[in-house]
């Protein structure tokens, strides 16, 4: 009986494929091909038994072709090939990472999300270091049907070990039903935000939210959820599955499927999808979330990028999904107020502070009454420009 | 044989002797002192050359024969048609036809291409190699199966070699794609195009014999000479001297991975902040995907700026061409070219002016072009906690690239290393590098993905980048990170015996390769 997990061939890098075969009569073995032997042969050597004791199992001979692999993927890769190999659902799990323990808000910024394909380790190592808002770890459209299962392993061992810096960490689950499974691997790693694809109901997001409160064993305080409407069903219960649950944070749009489902094509002027993205805008900022817009697929060209920034958020939108980390410091700027908006918002907050001060109940800015919203814009902008590094932390002691 | 080892000025245990010759250790930047005269070849008379100026024989073989080949001798060859190069091979075939033995062969660089010389290698027909050694080569000198000590020397040090008499060149052949029956000949015409022949200068002025070789034989005169017939023993003309597609190939894509991107915008905004790019500046960038793209970001830079610079030193290709047509760069001074563009703008533009190791690299000599440039950008195997740097070997101990120009280029106003923190999961900045190629006071800057390091001396750069808004970190930091991604890597262990000498530009011994002992480090 043999199983394999993993990724080999002349172009993977910083992943490994791993064979395991039961053998009757012989000592279990190890053998190793790693493109790094000596420098961290021993290490994966000590890393593959302590799983293999990990999980009891003798007489085994183990392949490993290493490209460079990190120790969370190794483990990954072995506990799938080792999963597959007996049946077993335990689970291997190193040490966290501390850095990844943070949480993030419900309201936060969500210009940029990079997706990442979840089986490609590779990808995942720099991924927090191109300033995206976020970083989706794919299980669903990126990840091949035989992949599936290790890479739901990869991804869990990714949101242990990777330090994605800043970036909110979250996973795209597979369609329900099969994305509850993806759940149950995830949810108790520390994920901020789930993206649950193809959503035709508010029904999927409560579904979605017991699984995650089962697994859990409490309340779901601080794990957001972020529906993509992929057809012409979601769009006309958008706004049910927008305000489905106070934890949706963000209402995503997938245009590719979406095209698809309605039977026109993709133009570049867009006019077929003109409608559902309104309608996305619409529901979100109804349903008091954050709107946010499918992904533009021509990584080269970064001029047509720039002009669909620019019309998705003239439509409302607050921010897009990348596909490649180029996409995100036009996205963010795109996303990012601009000096006019940043000089407006600053005369606002500045005008309801001193009006605090004052005791007034009342916001007055020249002759004209502020009302909360727009201070609530205000300081909203405000923070996004000091994201995007236009505006210093300490704006109001040198604009006094 | 190496028994008497010396600790030289950067910590490295050396031999006094290498391959039976006396070595000086490394004494310190600026500290040997050179002494005597130049090395000088026999005197010549025109009374032993033809009368009408037709130096050509029949074959290579020939020349070879006439030239005085005989074993022990001294043959260079040059990279100028890089991985499609045929001449080196061609010459060795002819030895081994001879049935010459224990040739120390001296070339500028070796490619993959030369593997066919593995043979010779084994059977004795080359005693060693004096040069470059990557991939195959690499390995071979790697696994201790040389017979002599290779030696790894600059483009500079190389001509400073030949110069000094350190390297006594029996027979240089020359390989150009174009040439005269006199022995006049350039790298701009013909089939094999590969620019200019400036890493041959020195066989030329030198070498006791020097035949050149070509596919495209013109009645003289052949202009430009960038090789002076009047230096030349024996011209022939063969069928093909070198395979075109793969003289200009490999390196010269702009790179599309995103972190080396991302490496090369910091460098330009390292450079942008810093004040390094300014009106009238000077930079230098290799042929690497990382490299070219930071070229680009410097003309975006200039274009926004409404600056030029006044020269930029080569290797260049079409993206360096682009900005000296569009007047971005007032002149190009070429050390190698990179692609056909490069080959057109040369034989075109006055401005893209050819250069050799003399004129650039050479460190015993009145001065040179390297210390002229405001920033060079250069690449790295490994870089320590020192800022020492590592170009020709593996964190495991193999030898697998040549020096290049750059050391040479160490003595730029400005050196900058974009490297990645780590290769896979092989942590770029360490302790200690593994063989200390260039000193840590000539290296400057370090930009990784996660962060730039400057080198404590430099407290201009630093003051300057300070309010930059850059990811300014302690080397040390960088060190750790990458050790926390990748784990701390164990150490290959190495026997006694040297594999190979790194000379620095002086001809010192800055540092040796030391074989890997496969039993101990694989246990």
């Amino acid at each position: 009986m043999t199983a394999t997990a993993g990724n080999r061939g002349d172009s993977v890098r910083s992943d490994c494929f791993v064979q395991i075969a039961k053998t009757e009569h012989h000592a279990t073995e190890i053998r190793l091909l790693s493109k790094v032997e000596s420098l961290f042969g021993d290490s994966i050597r000590e890393l593959c038994h302590e799983v293999l004791t990990h999980y009891n199992l003798r007489n085994v001979l183990v392949e490993i072709e290493d490209k460079g692999a990190l120790p969370f993927v190794i483990a990954a890769r072995l506990e799938a090939a080792i999963r597959r190999l007996t049946g077993t659902d335990e689970s291997f799990l190193l040490p966290i990472e501390t850095k990844n323990l943070h949480r993030t808000g419900r309201d936060r910024t969500r210009r940029t999300r990079l997706y990442l394909p979840g089986n490609n380790p590779k990808l995942m190592l720099n991924a927090g270091i191109y300033g995206s808002d976020g970083i989706i770890l794919d299980l669903e459209d990126s990840v091949a049907p035989d992949k599936k299962a290790e890479a739901r392993l990869l991804v869990r061992n990714a949101l242990r070990a990777v330090d994605f810096g800043d970036a909110e960490r979250m996973v795209r689950i597979n369609q329900l039903p099969a994305g509850l499974e993806d759940l149950d691997a995830i949810v108790p790693e520390q994920v901020n935000l789930i993206l649950i694809p193809k959503c035709e109901s508010a029904q999927q997001i409560i579904q979605a939210e017991e699984r995650i409160e089962k697994i859990l064993g409490r309340e779901n305080t601080d794990i957001y959820l972020m529906p993509i409407i992929e057809s012409a069903l979601g769009v006309v219960k958008a706004y049910e599955i927008a305000s489905a649950l106070p934890n949706v944070a963000a209402l995503a749009i997938g245009l590719e499927d979406y095209t698809a489902d309605l039977g026109a094509q993709r133009t570049a002027e867009g006019r077929e999808s003109f409608y559902a993205r309104s309608a996305v805008v619409n529901a979100a900022r109804a349903a008091g979330i954050q709107p946010i817009d499918s992904v533009f697929s021509e990584i080269d060209d970064m001029e047509a990028l720039r002009s669909n920034v620019l019309e998705s958020k003239a439509l409302g939108f607050a921010g897009m999904g990348c596909i490649h980390p180029r996409q995100v410091p036009v996205i963010n700027e795109g996303f990012s107020p601009d000096e006019q908006e940043i000089e407006k918002a600053k005369r606002i907050v500045i005008a309801f502070k001193q009006a605090q001060e004052k005791g007034l109940g009342v916001v007055a800015l020249g002759s004209k009454m502020i009302d909360a919203p727009v201070v609530k814009r205000a300081v909203h902008t405000i923070e996004l420009a000091i994201q995007s590094g236009k505006l210093s932390t300490n704006w109001r002691e040198n604009h006094e | 044989m190496n028994e008497d080892l010396i600790y030289n000025a950067v910590g490295r245990l050396v031999p006094s002797e290498i391959n039976g010759e006396p070595v000086v250790p490394f004494m310190g930047v600026g500290k040997y002192r050179p002494e005597g005269k130049k090395h000088a070849s026999a005197i010549p008379t025109n009374a032993d050359y033809p009368a009408d100026g037709n130096k050509q024989v029949a074959s290579l073989k020939e020349a070879l024969i006439k030239a005085g080949l005989k074993d022990g001798m001294t043959i260079s060859t040059h990279h100028h048609f890089r991985d499609g190069d045929l001449v080196a091979n061609m010459v060795f075939d002819v030895v081994k036809e001879l049935g010459v033995k224990d040739i120390r062969w001296y070339p500028s660089a070796s490619f993959p291409c030369h593997a066919h010389l593995i043979p010779y290698l084994e059977d004795g027909t080359i005693s060693h190699i004096e040069g470059s050694m990557n991939g195959p080569l690499g390995r071979f000198c790697s696994d201790g199966k040389m017979k002599k000590t290779a030696v790894l020397r600059s483009h500079g040090g190389r001509y400073q070699a030949v110069q000094d008499g350190e390297v006594k060149i029996d027979i240089a052949v020359i390989g150009a794609a174009c040439a005269d029956p006199f022995g006049n000949a350039n790298g701009l015409n013909g089939p094999s195009s590969s620019g200019l022949l400036g890493f041959a200068l020195a066989d030329s002025q030198y070498a006791n014999n020097v035949i050149v070789v070509t596919d495209n034989m013109v009645p003289f005169p052949c202009v430009p000479w960038q090789i002076q017939g009047n230096h030349v023993d024996y011209t022939v003309e063969v069928e093909k001297i070198g395979i075109p597609e793969k003289i200009v190939s490999g390196t010269t894509q702009i790179t599309k991975s995103p972190d080396r991107l991302l490496i090369a915008e910091m460098t330009a905004k390292f450079c942008e902040a810093t004040g390094i790019i300014h009106d009238g500046f000077s930079f230098q960038a290799g042929a690497g995907g990382t490299a070219l793209s930071i070229g680009i970001y410097f003309g975006e830079i200039m274009r926004r700026k409404g600056i030029k610079a006044r020269f930029a030193r080569g290797g260049s290709n079409k993206y360096l061409v682009e900005m000296l047509e569009e007047g971005l760069v007032e002149y190009i001074l070429d050390g190698q070219t990179f692609d056909l563009e490069g080959v057109r703008s040369m034989r075109d533009n006055p401005n893209h002016t050819w250069t050799s190791p003399f004129t650039s690299y050479n460190y015993h000599s009145k001065g040179n072009f390297a210390g002229l440039v405001d920033v060079v950008i250069l690449g790295a195997t490994e870089v320590d906690v020192n800022f020492n740097a590592n170009v020709v070997t593996h964190s495991d101990g193999k030898l697998l690239h040549g020096l290049g120009g750059w050391q040479n280029c160490l003595f730029s106003k400005t050196v900058i290393l974009p490297i990645p923190l780590f290769r896979d999961r092989i942590p770029v900045i360490v302790d200690e590098v593994t063989t200390l190629c260039g000193p840590g006071e000539l290296i400057d800057v370090i930009v990784t993905e996660r962060g730039i390091a400057i080198n404590p001396l430099r407290k201009d750069l630093i003051e300057k980048a300070k309010d930059s808004g850059l990811p300014i970190r302690t080397i040390e930091e960088m060190k750790e990170e990458a050790e926390r991604i990748c784990g701390k890597p164990k150490k290959p262990v190495f026997t006694d015996k040297i594999i190979a000498a790194i000379k620095w530009v002086d001809g010192t011994v800055i540092d040796v390769v030391r074989q890997v002992d496969e039993k101990k480090t694989e246990n």
